[in-house]
């Protein structure tokens, strides 16, 4: 098992026409990702790479049974892009775009909360999600990946391979892995990954990496401590970020006393999460924890 | 993007909002003919710099004769002013603004911002303003009323009554207030603003609600849809380096110590200056070069790097994803060859052609008797790099062979 995607995963890829779009939905497919469509609009009818392409996503999905996306469109676009997805009922949209202005993507919570759709969303400004050997959907390398036990969650895309190339030196694969996008609006975020890894009996153990900014993590730490059974490490980047200075993230700021990497280590540590001060020992911590 | 308190005048009274008269200067005569213009009896010059807690700082004073004004902006004009925002170094006053003096019966604090956990506007409001806001937070908690706003419905003149109502504001302003409340907010959402601040909101001796501040910054993702809001921008609030960074594409911090840092995307570039720290040494910047790094984006990164002086050794910390370590490793060696002999250069490739890169970094350094210390692990190469910055003694390249 694992969470959100696996081989039966039909993704469709909106933007499937841009340079980001063909590259990255080639690497996908390299790595065994079910692609069954493309959504370009004004290019419907088409193929790009094998791979049909359509108007719009209501078609793609009544003639390919398709219950994924995958967004590269640009960013003025990418909102409505997503939309579009939630509209069509999918049961996942990640959305890889990054420099989504804010106030879209507060429409498209908007919608997401008061409409019908079921339809999860992962990012904007994210890596996408891994379950190792059975499907990509997104634009992380895919051979530093493993299959095995250990969840992974982060804010960032770089720092998540890293923590994924420690917990696989340490001989420990991964379930699924997710980046949640560090923007200060996105889709899933910590707790509603964790309530499914909680569920998921392949993962025993759960990396939650975070950063500056905002409650996340805190509010994960107190769902963590009354609700999750199984261990989770953690790392949070930017213990030495000057305050009201913007760290490459859009939601990466220290805004007020609460949200430094430090009161947000002491809030995760209270809550029973194993958290380490440096990024290096993580992989260590999850060998750790396991107990192997 | 922060915007000037003059420029975000500028667009609330475009919005219909009660801002004082006033204009913008850059010299003494200038603000000289803006009070002569304005005329009244009393007038008030406020520095325009990116930085709250100007007034603490003497960056607002109140005036009554022209000669003040003069002098006053004389004074002001160039001096720098030192908050807790603006760190040690302070900013330059390059502008100043001259304003009538307003009457003030009540102090009102007012603002809108975006809301992470409701995921929608939120407009805060306190009938204690003109103090900071974290102040009333921590000492008069019940003070603070806070409204969640879609941005699909608006802010409806019956929140504002509402809100008015809840600050304990006399009946008579309620539909004052609302008006003005609602106004704010359609400016701040028309131009896709994170915050807008306007602290203090005042009560005139006559009854009427006047912004005698504004602070707001704009979403640098909406800059795209607001031209106009983007020729606001003053690069002139930046350090030198930001505005190189900015130009290429890079996001660049400048911090105190002595080792700079290269590395692909936001979170491994806050964990990278986090691990220097564990190991005892100081970052001197972040820098994400971001997922389109070329060879010419990492020859920019090493410049930017090295025009802060402090720095001894620059730390290459690369995990490729979309990046390819090879690539990169040119980059490296492209730019090495432009680093002064008594600065070091440690790297760490992973990832994304890995092989490739640490190959060509380690026979292009042999070929060109350039001295670059590699690491296998993030780790490995943090603890060379903090050995190297603590190692006072310059090390003098070596030609090779």
């Amino acid at each position: 098992m694992s969470i959100l995607v696996n081989n039966r995963t039909k993704v469709v890829v909106q933007g499937l026409s841009g340079s980001q779009g063909r590259f990255h939905a080639a690497r996908m497919k390299e790595y065994g990702t079910n692609i069954v469509a493309g959504v370009v609009p004004g290019k419907g009818g088409t193929e790009i790479d094998d791979t049909p392409v359509f108007d719009t996503m209501m078609e793609a999905v009544r003639k390919t049974g398709a219950n994924a996306s995958i967004v590269y469109v640009p960013p003025a676009f990418a909102a409505d892009a997503v939309m579009e997805a939630v509209d069509a009922n999918l049961d996942l949209c990640v959305c890889i775009t990054e420099g989504i202005p804010v106030k879209d993507m507060l429409k498209v919570k908007r919608m997401m909360k008061t409409g019908t759709s079921r339809t999860m969303l992962i990012g904007p400004n994210c890596p996408g999600v891994i379950t190792p050997g059975e499907c990509k959907m997104g634009i992380m390398p895919g051979e530093i990946h493993t299959p095995g036990t250990v969840g992974i969650i982060s804010k960032s895309g770089t720092l998540t391979y890293e923590a994924v190339k420690q917990v696989s030196s340490f001989g420990f694969g991964q379930s699924t892995c997710i980046g949640i996008g560090g923007d200060p609006i996105i889709g899933l975020k910590y707790i509603d990954l964790l309530e499914m890894f909680e569920y998921d009996a392949q993962t025993e153990a759960v990396v939650l990496i975070g950063e500056i900014g905002g409650q996340a993590e805190v509010k994960a730490g107190e769902w963590i401590k009354q609700n999750f059974s199984k261990p989770v490490v953690s790392f949070i980047a930017g213990q030495t970020a000057p305050k009201g200075k913007r760290m490459g993230h859009a939601g990466a700021i220290i805004s007020g006393g609460e949200d430094t990497a430090l009161a947000k280590m002491e809030a995760l540590t209270k809550c029973g999460v194993h958290v380490v001060h440096s990024p290096a020992d993580i992989g260590k911590k999850v060998a750790e924890v396991l107990g192997k | 993007m922060y915007l000037h308190e003059f420029q975000a005048k500028g667009l609330l009274r475009s919005y219909g909002v009660p801002v004082p008269d006033g204009g913008v200067a850059s010299t003494a005569s200038d603000a000289l003919r803006v009070a002569k213009s304005l005329k009244g009896e009393k007038w008030v010059i406020k520095a325009q710099v990116h930085a709250g807690g100007r007034g603490k700082a003497g960056g607002v004073k109140v005036v009554s004769a022209f000669s003040e004004v003069y002098d006053v902006a004389t004074q002001m004009l160039g001096m720098k002013i030192v908050t807790k925002q603006t760190g040690d170094e302070g900013k330059i006053v390059r502008r100043i603004l001259v304003e009538k003096a307003t009457d003030i019966k009540k102090e009102i604090y007012l603002s809108f911002l975006v809301d992470r956990d409701s995921e929608q506007h939120m407009i805060i409001a306190s009938s204690e303003g003109g103090v900071e806001i974290e102040e009333v937070a921590k000492n008069n908690p019940t003070a603070i009323v806070k409204e969640h706003i879609s941005p699909v419905l608006g802010l409806g003149l019956f929140m504002g009554r509402k809100i008015a109502k809840k600050m304990g504001l006399d009946s008579a302003l309620l539909n004052k207030f609302a008006d003005v409340a609602s106004r704010l907010y359609q400016c701040f959402v028309d131009h896709d603003a994170m915050m807008l601040e306007i602290n203090p909101l005042v009560v005139t001796g006559d009854n009427d609600i006047v912004c005698l501040d504004a602070k707001m910054t704009v979403d640098e993702n909406a800059l795209f849809r607001h031209p106009k809001i983007e020729e606001m921008k003053d690069y002139g609030e930046l350090e030198p380096q930001e505005v190189r960074a900015s130009i290429f594409d890079l996001s660049y911090v400048s911090m105190e110590g002595n080792i700079g840092c290269m590395v692909n995307g936001a979170g491994l570039a806050m964990a990278t200056m986090d691990i220097i720290k564990s190991f005892g040494g100081q970052p001197a910047n972040f820098l994400d070069v971001g997922g389109g790094a070329d060879v010419n984006k990492v020859r920019e990164a090493f410049k930017i790097i090295l025009t802060d002086p402090k720095v001894k050794v620059i730390f290459v910390n690369i995990f490729g994803g979309i990046v390819r370590c090879d690539l990169i490793a040119q980059g490296v060696l492209k730019a090495a060859e432009e680093v002064p002999g008594d600065r070091h250069i440690v790297v760490r490739l992973d990832g994304t052609h890995v092989k490739e890169g640490r190959q060509i970094l380690d026979e292009g350094a042999h070929k060109n008797g350039l001295s670059i210390v590699t690491g296998d692990t993030m780790a490995d190469a943090a603890e060379k790099a903090v050995q190297l910055a603590q190692d006072s003694k310059p090390v003098k390249k070596t030609k090779a062979g």
